[in-house]
């Protein structure tokens, strides 16, 4: 936002959104790497930083200091949080909420959506291939994982517009307007009330009459948490996964020889998928620090927020070699794009499947593309980090 | 290969958090539960063809949960 304090100093001052950071917050997490590792800011009512793999690992399975319960660094803090279970759950109560949500997401089950989202990507594709040209944020990466969500929960293909808006309001804007997030909250609630209504008489095979017909100890999940789930799900399985598809087409046109590698070799596609999650992950998450406690020499104060950077996690050169390097066929990749410990992100599997069929669609169509205008490309605000617009152009000999 | 020294896979089930890599990497030696979580199939024998694959799977999880062995 133009009217913050410009950052003089990313290790004693930083902020995720100022412009510098989204745009290009590599060479500022190298830095802080081997300066400062354990970066802090009084911003956000006082947060931490760690660029380090080792740091985030560490942060991520201690859960008797670093509580969930808010997941997002904003301005101020909401008191109390609003819960999104599991996400927001800590134990005892984060695998009671979890497990459930488990076998939707299971690797079988998004086998299942991979004929759909193949017709999907290709419906997409046909709508502006004659053309030459798109938008490959607005035109195709981000109807992706909307209407594959939609399709799961059961809700109208044709509401991604609201998702889109909630989702800016409750990740963007709301950072450093909390009423924004909360009217998200609100809005959201109203939306699933409704549906939950409608599936009062029937019942059909969707996540939403799955969760409804689930029973813990006899009893169906209380409203207030399955609101808070149903946000969740909304939210998380869209500007993630649609920032992912993003970011490797991003790479594939800025980077020639990477793209004519994947178009010849499609037996890359394992492990360039992972590559590309590794090198552009999208979400970086956080951590309230709860019990004081010193990670890597660094003590960590009760009450401040910790930015848990799974992004800066990945690019760390001591954990992976040439870690600034996209390598399409690294052989070792003990990446953290979904997390790692307990809240290993839920819908990876859906993601993954998303991420392979969007490029293995788009590659089979549209071989060769390029930028229009490397200075036209918006990278998003806030934490989950991926292209909002992209406008490419088709070599002609492939407009068919 | 005798018994003696044959490769063993196995998963620890209290590191696993269900990230489905050594799946995906080698379908022959592991297999998925509902939940998403994995395990070694069978006994966990790796026969030698398959060895470079078990590595690949034990360098890829994000939670070291898998783990190899020699019997020897």
């Amino acid at each position: 936002m133009s009217s913050r304090p410009p950052v003089n100093d990313w290790a004693t001052d930083f902020d995720h959104t100022d412009p510098r950071w989204m745009n290009d917050p590599f060479p500022i997490w190298d830095g802080l790497r081997t300066r400062c590792p354990i970066a802090h800011t009084e911003r956000f009512q006082g947060a931490y930083f760690p660029s380090r793999y080792q740091d985030v690992r560490d942060i991520s399975y201690d859960t008797e200091h670093f509580s969930s319960r808010r997941v997002i660094v904003r301005d101020e803090k909401l008191d109390p949080p609003i819960p999104s279970p599991p996400i927001t759950s800590d134990p005892p109560e984060h695998r009671p909420a979890r497990m459930p949500l488990l076998p939707p997401f299971n690797p079988k089950a998004v086998e299942r959506l991979k004929p759909g989202t193949q017709a999907l990507c290709a419906r997409l594709i046909d709508a502006f291939i004659a053309s030459g040209r798109c938008d490959a944020a607005t035109d195709y990466a981000q109807h992706i994982p909307t209407r594959v969500i939609a399709h799961m929960l059961g809700v109208p293909e044709a509401d991604g517009e609201l998702f889109r808006h909630w989702i800016k309001l409750a990740l963007e804007e709301g950072i450093h307007d909390m009423s924004k997030a909360l009217q998200a909250v609100g809005e959201m609630t109203v939306y699933f009330r409704d549906q939950i209504a409608k599936r009062a008489s029937q019942h059909g095979d969707d996540l939403i009459s799955y969760m409804l017909a689930l029973r813990h100890d006899g009893k169906p999940i209380p409203e207030d948490k399955l609101l808070g789930t149903l946000r969740l799900i909304l939210i998380a399985g869209i500007d993630t996964t649609w920032s992912a598809i993003g970011a490797s087409l991003w790479h594939l046109a800025t980077h020639d020889e990477d793209r004519r590698r994947l178009v010849a070799d499609p037996s890359l596609m394992d492990t360039a998928v992972e590559e590309f999650l590794r090198a552009y992950a999208p979400v970086t998450m956080a951590r309230e620090v709860v019990k004081e406690v010193e990670i890597n020499g660094c003590p960590m104060k009760p009450g401040h927020m910790v930015l848990l950077s799974f992004p800066a996690a990945n690019r760390d050169p001591e954990m992976f070699p040439d870690a600034d390097k996209v390598i399409l066929d690294r052989q070792e990749n003990r990446h953290a794009a979904f997390g790692l410990g307990i809240h290993r992100c839920i819908g990876s599997n859906l993601a993954r499947m998303e991420l392979r069929t969007a490029l293995e669609e788009w590659l089979k169509r549209i071989p060769e593309f390029r930028l229009e205008d490397p200075a036209g490309v918006r990278w998003s605000e806030g934490t989950v980090r991926g292209p909002r617009q992209m406008p490419m152009l088709f070599a002609p000999e492939v407009r068919t | 290969m005798s018994e003696r020294n044959m490769m063993k896979v196995r998963v620890e089930a209290e590191r696993c958090q269900g990230h489905n890599r050594c799946c995906s990497i080698a379908p022959e030696l592991f297999e998925i539960d509902d939940y998403g979580y994995a395990r070694a199939s069978g006994d966990g024998s790796v026969p030698p063809a398959l060895e470079e694959k078990a590595r690949l799977a034990m360098k890829n999880c994000p939670e070291h949960a898998v783990r190899l062995t020699r019997q020897d």
